[in-house]
């Protein structure tokens, strides 16, 4: 049996609106294994973003717990959950969110750099994280001068550099056309099929949907339904 | 330290910014050093020019003698030693009558053979006027005399009764320092003595040198003592500029401060991916810190490879003193060569790194207050 790498039992979010409340995520319970490809599908403001957060250790919940690898990520410092994002998880968004002013190379040496590892481990490590996603040639590039889908794959190579155990990625399809959409969705597939990484995704997108093993539908900040289903293949 | 890493190449990646703030942080240090090294070069001088005219190595003064009260002048008398080393000097209150006008003034006699202090005495041996004279340029000035002129001079004797002579002005020399100058008109000791039936007589001894021994009826002017004035006039000066460089200093540190701010607004996502990639609030403050302190050492290295050159030039090559500058107060040469000391330096590069570290820690501290979701979203006022 596969260990879970994700425990979240009763979470609760609450924001401040107004004068009262506003309930983002309700009585939230759910269990992740280590190696899934699952993905939270839901209608804009269903609590996507925040559930990740969450998971990410980037913001707490009001209420319930929440167990990522092992760690108590509901009650962290704000350093030690710092810490555990560098060693353990890799973060993709939809607007990839590449650091402007360094080039590709530097933006995937970066979470190296945190974690102090050596320079010619650096080196070899990103020209790897590069050579596999196929934009080694790009190494030298600013991020505003490469595409959607390059700039995309630049943050996968950043995200999949230092070897996370979980992946989240926040509808990392949203501004890619299809054929790149489903470049990317084919990639990430194939890290967690060589790797062993687990990825949880945020979407509403249907090429997304269509590689999941697991689709776990969030409506209002509740699980409407979490239902298994058989990928597509990658070499489809 | 990765830190630094990533502050520098945070900056690189700034460009025009960078340069913009790493100049006014530049030309502020390069102007304080200037001005200081000005003031303390002028210093310098004003203080080897009294030496060289005035003080020597010290002076003793005849007891009751005070050079700012002229009735002491008849009571601060006295025979000094023979073994006295240095030169002696009689002042008597006196007037000249150039072109028929009165002007008042301090008769100084002094002994026409010293080599001791600058003045040009030995004009006095060698002028073939019956009653030779020396004035500075700014009395021939004032008095529109010039060298060759013949006037009358007073003065009031030994027993308080006036007599008069006629005197030649046998040279005009040209001193930095107006209280050798002003006011003033040198003679030669022994014929003011016999003049004024004060045989042997004098108020100031001027010393060869320091370390004096004691005279009875005189008191020893330390140098230090006779230079303070020097210093006290120069520090007031430094308060008084100080004002205006820290003035631009607070514009620079401004224009720093506007960057943090800006970019601690601008660059809420990066901040957001940053913590998100694993870096703690509390270091992602320290890298914005760190990239404002840059700033200051990116200044300094640009003062020092512009500044250098220049301030070497202008220490070597001096600064030209406008006329005017003789009302100052204190001696100023016809230009001024200024002096950078190490402390100086130090105490500079140290005031605009620690001020820039500051406001650029002031604002960045509202990172570590920032939820990193809103960062990410880009969504904080
Ligand atoms: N900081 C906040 N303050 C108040 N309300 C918030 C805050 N963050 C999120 N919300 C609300 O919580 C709900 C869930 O937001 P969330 O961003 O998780 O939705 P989502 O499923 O990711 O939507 P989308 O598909 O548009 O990204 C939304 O109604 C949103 O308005
Ligand atoms: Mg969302």
């Amino acid at each position: 049996m596969k260990e879970d790498i994700l425990v979240l039992k009763h979470i609760y979010k609450r924001f401040p609106l107004g004068e009262g409340e506003f309930t983002a995520l309700k009585d939230l319970s759910l269990n992740m294994q280590a190696a899934e490809f699952s993905g939270l599908v839901g209608p804009s403001g269903s609590g996507k973003t925040t559930l990740l957060n969450i998971i990410g250790g980037l913001d707490q919940p009001s209420e319930g717990e929440a167990i990522v690898l092992g760690q108590d990520v509901a009650n962290m410092s704000a350093k030690a959950a710092a810490n555990f994002r560098n060693l353990e998880l890799g973060f993709i968004f939809q607007q990839f969110n590449l650091l402007p002013v360094y080039t590709v190379f530097e933006n995937v040496e970066f979470p190296l750099l945190l974690q102090k590892k050596s320079k010619a481990e650096r080196q070899k490590t990103v020209k790897e994280a590069l050579e596999w996603l196929g934009i080694a040639h790009l190494a030298n590039k600013k991020p505003d001068k490469l595409s959607g889908g390059e700039g995309q794959r630049v943050a996968i190579a950043r995200a999949i550099v230092k070897r996370p155990k979980l992946i989240l990625a926040d509808e990392p399809t949203a501004n890619l056309d299809a054929a790149n959409a489903h470049n990317i969705m084919r990639l990430m597939r194939r890290l967690n099929q060589e790797l062993g990484t687990s990825f949880l995704f945020s979407t509403h997108d249907e090429k997304v949907m269509a590689y999941l093993e697991r689709i776990i539908h969030l409506r209002d900040g509740e699980i409407e339904k979490d239902e298994a289903q058989i990928p597509k293949t990658v070499s489809e | 330290m990765i830190a630094w890493t990533l502050a520098y190449r945070n900056l690189k990646g700034a460009g025009l910014r960078t340069w913009l703030n790493a100049s006014i942080l530049s030309l502020v240090f390069v102007l304080i050093l200037f001005i200081n090294g000005l003031l303390d070069g002028w210093n310098q001088s004003a203080k080897q020019d009294s030496i060289a005219w005035e003080f020597a190595a010290g002076q003793y003064w005849a007891q009751g003698f005070d050079p700012l009260d002229p009735f002491s002048y008849q009571e601060g008398l006295k025979d000094w030693p023979q073994s006295l080393e240095g030169t002696p000097i009689l002042w008597r209150q006196g007037s000249i009558y150039p072109d028929g006008r009165m002007y008042p003034l301090i008769i100084k006699g002094i002994p026409a053979q010293q080599e001791l202090l600058a003045l040009p005495t030995a004009l006095l041996a060698q002028s073939q006027a019956q009653f030779p004279a020396l004035i500075g340029h700014r009395m021939a000035k004032n008095c529109q005399l010039q060298k060759g002129d013949r006037l009358l001079m007073r003065w009031r004797d030994q027993k308080g009764s006036f007599d008069a002579q006629e005197i030649e002005i046998a040279g005009v020399f040209d001193s930095p320092l107006p209280s050798v100058d002003q006011g003033q008109i040198w003679v030669d000791l022994l014929s003011l003595q016999a003049k004024t039936g004060l045989e042997n007589k004098a108020n100031i001894w001027v010393a060869a040198k320091a370390k004096p021994q004691s005279v009875a009826g005189a008191n020893w002017q330390e140098l230090e003592v006779l230079l303070a004035p020097i210093n006290k006039i120069i520090e007031a000066k430094k308060g008084s500029s100080q004002f205006s460089y820290y003035i631009l200093l607070a514009i620079a540190l401004l224009a720093l401060f506007d960057t943090q701010v800006l970019s601690i607004f601008k660059r809420q996502k990066e901040i957001g991916t940053y913590i998100s990639l694993g870096m703690s609030p509390k270091e992602v403050q320290l890298l914005f810190t760190l990239e404002g302190g840059l700033y200051a050492i990116f200044g300094l290295f640009l003062g020092g490879l512009y500044g250098a050159p220049l301030l070497y030039y202008l220490a070597q090559n001096g600064i030209p003193m406008p006329e005017m500058a003789d009302e100052m107060g204190v001696s100023m040469g016809k230009a001024i060569y200024p002096v950078y000391s190490w402390i100086l330096i130090l105490k500079t590069s140290l005031i605009i790194l620690a001020s820039s570290f500051l406001v650029s820690y002031w604002p960045a501290r509202k990172i570590a207050r920032m939820s990193p979701v809103a960062a990410l979203k880009g969504k904080l006022q």
